[in-house]
């Protein structure tokens, strides 16, 4: 008789279960999840008063229920709200704490990496939305707002480092570059501003 | 190695697989397992300027939006890990759990992930939004897919 047949070589089989188990490890962490990193203020203590922020330092954005946008005051675009933030953040000269009076105030910061004392701006966007207004829309401002600062801190970035913000590795000149450029959206206390 | 003679045997790697299957499973499984099973029913909205969330075991996840079950009403509502949260109270103590889960030095980085139905009025996103200004998570994220940006 013959010979029972012989095994088959089970040392491949380890290879073929690797392949899976590191495919699967890769896939896995492949679907992060994305979205817009905000920070929220803490709770107003019970006797603060009200800040005073004089009117020219404010950008004042607005989202009605039907998700309409007033922007300081006057019907807005989301189209052209990107602009309006990039131009009422912007700041075009770091060492002159002059400003025209239209333009939002400076004030004197030290950010040694860029050279010293700088002036950077003290503009604040302020965010209302109403109760009734949809948060895709609420998510498409965020965005644009983002957006603006993200395209201001991109220009600095290069003109300082030579690349943009999003491919600095320097621990240092992210901060400082965040310091210059901070991430000045300020959300108003919630309240309704028209009936749902 | 001497020929001949007893010579050590070869160690077989037949059961090589299955401990690496082992492995396969585990891993399988464990991925699987943090995200609950979603009760509602979300499309997130679309943005250009997202950020990848790091570190997921530092994120708690918020889901907000209409029920899958018609017969609950299409009213948006708020699911803390299984469950539907009968009151916007359950956020607390929803988020304290997820505190007392980790590490006293990891605390601080925990990271709120608003999962939120694009259609969802902002009404209650503000209340869960005060809500966790009150317990002291500050940390969030907008759940967002990612658009591409096409015209600009």
């Amino acid at each position: 008789m013959a010979r029972p047949v012989n095994e088959i070589n089970a040392g491949s089989m380890a290879d073929i279960a690797f392949l899976l188990l590191i495919f699967f490890l890769v896939t896995t962490t492949m679907d992060t999840d994305t979205g817009i990193t905000r920070k929220l203020p803490p709770p107003p203590p019970e006797d603060m008063e009200d800040i005073k922020v004089k009117e020219r330092n404010i950008f004042k954005v607005l989202v009605n229920k039907n998700d309409r946008l007033l922007v300081n005051g006057e019907p807005g675009d989301i189209r052209f709200l990107r602009q309006e933030a990039k131009e009422f953040l912007a700041n075009k000269n770091l060492r002159n704490g002059a400003v025209p009076d239209d333009r939002p105030e400076k004030k004197e910061v030290d950010i040694p990496l860029l050279g010293g004392t700088v002036w950077i701006s003290k503009g604040i966007i302020s965010l209302k939305n109403d109760r009734g207004t949809s948060y895709d829309m609420y998510i498409q401002v965020q965005n644009e707002l983002a957006a603006a600062i993200r395209e201001l801190r991109d220009e600095m970035s290069q003109n300082f480092f030579g690349m943009k913000f999003s491919q600095l590795t320097d621990e240092e000149k992210i901060k400082s570059i965040q310091k210059a450029i901070p991430v000045a959206i300020s959300e108003a206390e919630p309240e309704d501003i028209g009936g749902n | 190695m001497k020929k001949g003679g007893k010579g050590t045997p070869a160690i077989s790697t037949a059961s090589l697989p299955d401990i690496i299957f082992m492995l396969l499973f585990f891993f399988m499984v464990t991925t699987t397992m943090r995200e609950a099973t979603l009760l509602v029913k979300i499309t997130p909205p679309q943005a250009t300027e997202v950020q990848k969330l790091e570190k997921k075991s530092l994120v708690d996840y918020i889901y907000i939006g209409p029920p899958l079950k018609k017969a609950l009403g299409t009213d948006s509502r708020i699911q803390l890990n299984d469950q539907f949260a009968t009151d916007i109270k359950d956020i607390r103590e929803f988020i304290e759990l997820g505190r007392s889960q980790r590490d006293e030095a990891e605390r601080q980085l925990i990271t709120t992930s608003l999962k939120v139905n694009k259609d969802t009025k902002m009404g209650i996103v503000t209340d869960v939004k005060q809500e966790l200004r009150e317990v002291g998570a500050f940390k969030i994220n907008y759940s967002t897919a990612k658009k591409l940006d096409t015209q600009k």
